[in-house]
């Protein structure tokens, strides 16, 4: 049978892989795809193996900063990220949550500092296996499914 | 190296709550000095709390420091949309130190981020109020001659009550053993308990209010069961004078065992407790002057000198 792309191949950049189709978007907005101009290629509800369905998103000369792909994994933790040159994953790289999150997320708690003030959410990761946060300031804990970006 | 602001009691060590307790002593033996003659101290209260403010300004006013500052944000520049920063970083322009009590949560961590001078957090929303915990644990220290290995029965609203969760967190360096008394709507939050068993501090739970919690006990501290907390009004009916102490209820209880309350009291201990030796929630408040004495003059690296 003859093995068919999905989505177009990557020359140089950087691959979203595994990615589960109802975070697709979620990821596009954490990584602020919106705001670069780099050509990018979004595939969503495509045939996986390892998933049943999955989003794939492609970008084109962009390598991520550390800091910038751990974000993932506030939501999606098990996605690959593949570094490509050349049409080869010369690096595949592993997110992993790091101890302190400031800004992407919004604290639940509506009288917390955070919310009425102008300046910047930061949240300790108390439990890097389940995803749970507590917010710096007011202390609330906030588990995986109730995380809301700003 | 001693925290620069007191925000949260767990901003204290062990060492650091010692030395504060040793020095309320000194100031509750001598508790009028000049120590503070030329420092002014701001208190920012963005939410009225008439108690607090007042122990604050003895506690200068004692020590001849000048107070400075408002007793409710409707007649401050936050009513014009001022920002939290910017008042701050005003009165930090004025004061040598800032006491703020506000309504949201949080906001006393931000304030010690963001001020050049020390923030005394007076109570932040429903989540830190450290100087409370500062004047139980000096009540405490001074009527048992001790904190360690202390029994602490603790009555009432155990679930939102923030004066017993920060008790529970500053008794913890002290080897205590607590007996946990309240309805089953507000039981001890399941971080508590966790947090007790990670520090291998032993507790029983008691729904009634049962002779046993009272007679082991060296401090019974007592607390508000306030109605609008029940989801189920049935259920408030049911138990809101099941958590009541009288008098004839401390009759087989230790000779040391004082009843503290962090106040405002309204049933939960009844009058005629008052006229017993044992009742001690009048001196708690008071101790609070010398408490907050030697947080101010601590942040303010003031030594007190005989």
């Amino acid at each position: 049978m003859r093995k068919e792309l999905q989505v177009a191949a990557l020359e140089n950049g950087t691959a979203i892989d595994h990615i589960p189709t109802e975070e697709l978007f979620k990821v596009v907005s954490l990584l602020q795809l919106q705001k670069i101009d780099h050509r990018i290629t979004i595939g969503n509800n495509l045939r996986s193996r390892k998933m049943g369905k999955k989003g794939i998103i492609k970008i084109a000369d962009k390598f991520f900063r550390e800091d910038e792909i751990n974000r993932i994994a506030l939501i999606a933790p098990s996605v690959s990220l593949n570094i490509i040159k050349d049409y080869e994953v010369v690096e595949k790289k592993e997110i992993t949550l790091p101890d302190e999150i400031v800004e992407i997320v919004k604290c639940n708690n509506p009288k917390c500092i955070t919310n009425n003030e102008p300046m910047k959410t930061r949240f300790h990761v108390i439990d890097k296996e389940k995803v749970i946060l507590q917010c710096h300031y007011c202390e609330l804990k906030i588990n995986k499914d109730e995380i809301e970006l700003k | 190296m001693k925290p620069k602001s007191l925000v949260d009691i767990n901003d204290y060590n062990k060492d650091d709550i010692v030395r504060i307790l040793e020095s309320a002593a000194r100031f509750k033996a001598n508790p009028n000095s000049d120590l503070l003659q030329g420092k002014v101290c701001a208190t920012l209260f963005f939410e009225p709390s008439t108690r607090t403010r007042l122990s604050f300004e003895t506690a200068i006013n004692r020590l001849r420091g000048r107070v400075i500052g408002f007793s409710d944000a409707g007649t401050t520049s936050s009513t014009k949309g001022e920002s939290l920063k910017d008042t701050i970083m005003m009165v930090s322009n004025y004061a040598d130190l800032i006491i703020m009590r506000h309504y949201l949560e949080g906001s006393a961590r931000y304030a010690s981020e963001i001020s050049p001078v020390p923030i005394i957090n007076a109570g932040d929303g429903s989540n830190q109020h450290p100087t409370q915990t500062l004047l139980d644990l000096f009540t405490i220290y001074e009527t048992q001659g001790t904190l360690e290995n202390l029994t602490i029965t603790i009555v009432g609203d155990l679930k939102y009550g923030r004066a017993v969760h920060s008790l529970i967190q500053g008794i913890s360096h002290f080897h205590p053993t607590f007996n946990f008394v309240a309805p089953e709507e507000l039981h001890i939050p399941d971080k508590y308990k966790i947090f007790c068993d990670s520090k291998q501090i032993r507790y029983r739970e008691f729904v009634d209010f049962a002779p046993e919690s009272i007679e082991t006990a060296d401090i019974l501290y007592m607390t508000r069961v306030q109605k609008e907390r029940f989801t189920d009004l049935m259920e408030y009916e049911k138990v809101k004078n099941a958590y009541v102490l009288n008098n004839e209820m401390l009759n087989n209880s230790k000779s040391n065992l004082r009843v503290l309350h962090p106040l405002p009291r309204v049933k939960e201990i009844d009058q005629d407790v008052d006229d017993n030796p044992k009742a001690y929630y009048f001196q708690q408040a008071k101790n609070g002057i010398y408490a907050r004495q030697a947080v101010i003059c601590d942040l303010l690296n003031m030594e007190y000198h005989e």
